[in-house]
């Protein structure tokens, strides 16, 4: 079906009805009840699950198929924005213009870096994303283009944004002063009510989402495509390749330029449920978050860095808010003593410090899951194979993992 | 003539910086073959051993002063430090002053021991693995290390003054025949810099001039051939690890009075400090050193008036763009060797 066979297209079909029904699955919980906090289903943050699921798909078919890893990344995003938010200013909220601009925009500096970058491989390919990645940041961050040319570029720590006075030249009076999709406000949502739940579709979210679809399905095309093939192939040997008589740069550009386009498509989506944007977002912190999103989940698998972009987004945005008091909470049947030790012993990993957490989480991965969340899951699944197998002769099953 | 001189001074101290977490990582990837993001932390925790050694000597308790009274007419309670009252009062105030070097002692088996355990008990396991790998779990690390010491420091920085011995500045230029002001260049980035070069001078002595030495050079040279000798050549790639730490952990304990740490420093440090070994060639020791001190001047230099209302930022970038040159004319770096990690 559309081109994927029978394993792809469940998957794939898995990953629409999922973000589809998100905003009820992400909130299992009464909006009343103690875990409330643990409900991921508010616009906010399945915006940020889709849109960094668009970036780590792409940057996964850059790291996950030809084994460049770029740390660098971030960049794209940032230029991405940045795109978006000029296009806000310049010519009006509506949001077409100012995705499509940030991918073009994204897709020209990918073609620069990456022409330069893929000169080198292993760590000094890493290294010269780094250092591209790091310039980037320090021009946006002190807003040298805006020095140089007069007037401001990027605003440096500031931020950019939309004021009143900019242009807007196809702003009509009855426009939404929000970002829209010709007049669909994207920040405007739909709440129902049922029993405790109260669940929230909004429009961004869904524009992000269907977005998303499409970038995962050209992903799994190309993952599938003869052209993927070539790219798995620069990742296993190189050398034999070029003993064939094939280079491999045009390729391996081609996926830069590819997962830079992907990047700034989340980019400029980032920009367009909120319309403003800083020089913060290129850091090579940022850059590191997506390495770490797409190790977590399993690099190289269709499905796997979308995981992880999620389960990052859901820590960072869940545990930490979670404070002393409501471990208290948990532990509140435990004797006084013991709950103090508990909560003492907690206290490390949660709140500010979440990020502890998540060092700790990616080091596990890397060094007892390579292939990530996926592969874990896979070696569950294979247990629990093992058990049936002795229980019973072995049925076909429908194992979504890549 | 004396803004040229100026601006060579200016970038002493961070050259040497440089230089010195270069130095480690250079050493760590010569012996080991890992590439070590975790080195920033490295020296982000020497520095942090400073504010350390500053506040055990700062640790003090309260006694009521008969002799003199507060405003209200009670007896005044004052903060005696503990050392005060051991050594007496002066001994004291100096042990106090002087807590940043006296921090190199407590680093050094620190940092040693440190780097032992990270060796042992992690890098061990990824020699056989591929670069990539390595990158991740040394960042995975660096990260860690990170934050740990933010939920023991705070995020803040923490000013950590040098001896009020060193707290004046040197008139450079009166010696070399300029008028009077025209260089100045503070006591604490000079002993800086001499600290930093008799560090670089003992690292090389050491692996020149003592039979250790000699293995370990050996034993970057061809791995295999000195195990087949009969060396236990893995334990002293494992002590060389723990000098590469020891070197980053005072390198950063040196480095407190001129920027007052915070747990974010060693990523800072260490961006460029990969950029300074990938100009100065892979493996190579004093190419290293030179790229170091190259770096730290050349910024220097971009950070001037008068470049900089020609060229605005260009002293936040050009680091950067002398590596994509490096990189892209002469991949090996400045002093590489041809075959070490070209590709």
């Amino acid at each position: 079906m559309l081109g994927l066979n029978s394993k792809d297209f469940t998957l794939f079909l898995v990953v629409v009805v999922l973000v589809i029904a998100a905003p009820i699955l992400l909130n299992p919980f009464p909006s009343d009840s103690a875990f409330a906090q643990f409900n991921a289903g508010y616009p906010a943050l399945m915006q940020r699950f889709v849109i960094f699921g668009i970036l780590v798909i792409g940057f996964n078919i850059l790291f996950g198929l030809t084994g460049y890893l770029s740390f660098g990344h971030a960049a794209f995003l940032g230029v991405g924005s940045f795109a978006a938010v000029w296009m806000f200013k310049l010519l009006s909220y509506n949001i077409v213009p100012a995705v499509l601009l940030s991918v073009i925009v994204a897709g020209l500096f990918s073609v620069v870096i990456g022409y330069v970058s893929l000169r080198r491989s292993g760590i000094y390919f890493s290294i010269l994303t780094l250092a591209f990645a790091q310039m980037m940041y320090a021009i946006a961050y002190s807003d040298l283009l805006g020095k140089f040319f007069g007037g401001i570029v990027t605003n440096g720590e500031t931020g950019l944004q939309v004021y009143n006075d900019d242009p807007q030249i196809l702003m009509s009076p009855g426009d939404p002063t929000v970002p829209h999709l010709f007049g669909w406000e994207m920040n405007s949502s739909f709440t129902w009510d049922v029993g405790g739940w109260s669940f929230v579709f909004q429009n961004g979210y869904y524009l992000s989402g269907i977005l998303m679809l499409a970038s995962f399905y050209l992903a799994i095309r190309i993952f599938r495509s003869p052209f993927g093939l070539m790219l798995r192939a620069i990742k296993s040997n190189q050398n034999r390749l070029a003993y064939t008589g094939v280079s491999s740069r045009p390729y391996a550009l081609a996926a830069f330029v590819i997962s830079g386009m992907y990047a700034g498509l989340a980019g400029g989506l980032l920009a367009a449920m909120d319309p403003l944007t800083g020089a913060e977002r290129m850091f090579w912190t940022a850059s590191g978050e997506i390495v770490i999103m797409s190790i977590l989940g399993g690099v190289g698998t269709l499905i796997g860095p979308i995981l992880g972009a999620g389960v990052i987004k859901y820590m960072e945005n869940i545990v930490s808010t979670i404070n002393d008091n409501v471990v208290h909470g948990w532990f509140a049947f435990m004797p006084d003593g013991i709950e103090n030790i508990l909560v003492t012993v907690i206290h490390p990993f949660i709140g500010k410090g979440w990020h502890l957490t998540l060092g700790l989480v990616f080091m596990a991965v890397v060094i007892f899951l390579p292939g990530g969340l996926v592969e874990g899951g896979q070696r569950l699944g294979r247990l629990f194979e093992r058990r049936k197998v002795e229980e019973k002769p072995p049925t076909a099953t429908t194992e979504p993992a890549e | 003539m004396d803004d040229i001189i100026l601006q060579i001074l200016n970038g002493l101290d961070k050259g040497s910086a440089y230089a010195l977490i270069a130095l480690g990582l250079t050493l760590i990837f010569g012996t080991l073959g890992v590439v070590n993001f975790a080195h920033g932390a490295l020296f982000m925790v020497g520095a942090f051993c400073a504010v350390t050694v500053q506040r055990l000597l700062g640790l003090s308790h309260t006694i009521i002063d008969e002799s003199q009274k507060d405003f209200l007419g009670n007896p005044l309670k004052i903060e005696v430090p503990y050392v005060e009252g051991w050594f007496g009062p002066e001994m004291g105030q100096a042990l106090i002053s002087w807590s940043v070097p006296l921090a190199i002692l407590f680093a050094i088996p620190v940092m040693i021991i440190l780097g032992f355990v990270m060796e042992r008990g992690l890098i061990k396991h990824f020699y056989k693995r591929p670069h990539a790998d390595q990158i991740l779990v040394t960042f995975g690390l660096a990260i860690v290390i990170g934050e740990i010491i933010k939920a023991n420091f705070g995020a803040n920085p923490i000013p950590t003054p040098a001896p009020a011995a060193f707290s004046g500045s040197l008139d450079f230029g009166v010696w070399l025949g300029f008028a009077e002001n025209a260089i100045i260049y503070p006591y604490w980035r000079l002993v800086y810099f001499l600290f930093s070069m008799v560090i670089i001078a003992g690292v090389f002595a050491f692996l020149q001039f003592t039979t250790f030495g000699m293995v370990v050079r050996a034993g970057m040279a061809d791995r295999e051939t000195v195990g087949l000798l009969g060396i236990d050549i893995d334990k002293r790639f494992t002590l060389m690890f723990g000098l590469a730490a020891a070197v980053a952990g005072v390198a950063g304990v040196m480095y407190t009075p001129i920027l007052s740490p915070n747990y974010n420093m060693g990523m800072d440090f260490l961006v460029l400090s990969f950029v300074v070994v990938v100009v100065g060639g892979m493996g190579s020791l004093p190419g290293a050193v030179l790229a170091g001190f190259l770096l730290g001047i050349l910024q220097s230099f971009a950070s001037m008036n008068e470049v900089k209302s020609l060229l605005p930022g260009i002293d936040q970038i050009i680091i950067y763009l002398v590596a994509i040159f490096i990189l892209l004319t002469r991949p090996r770096g400045l002093m590489g060797r041809k075959g070490v990690m070209e590709e």
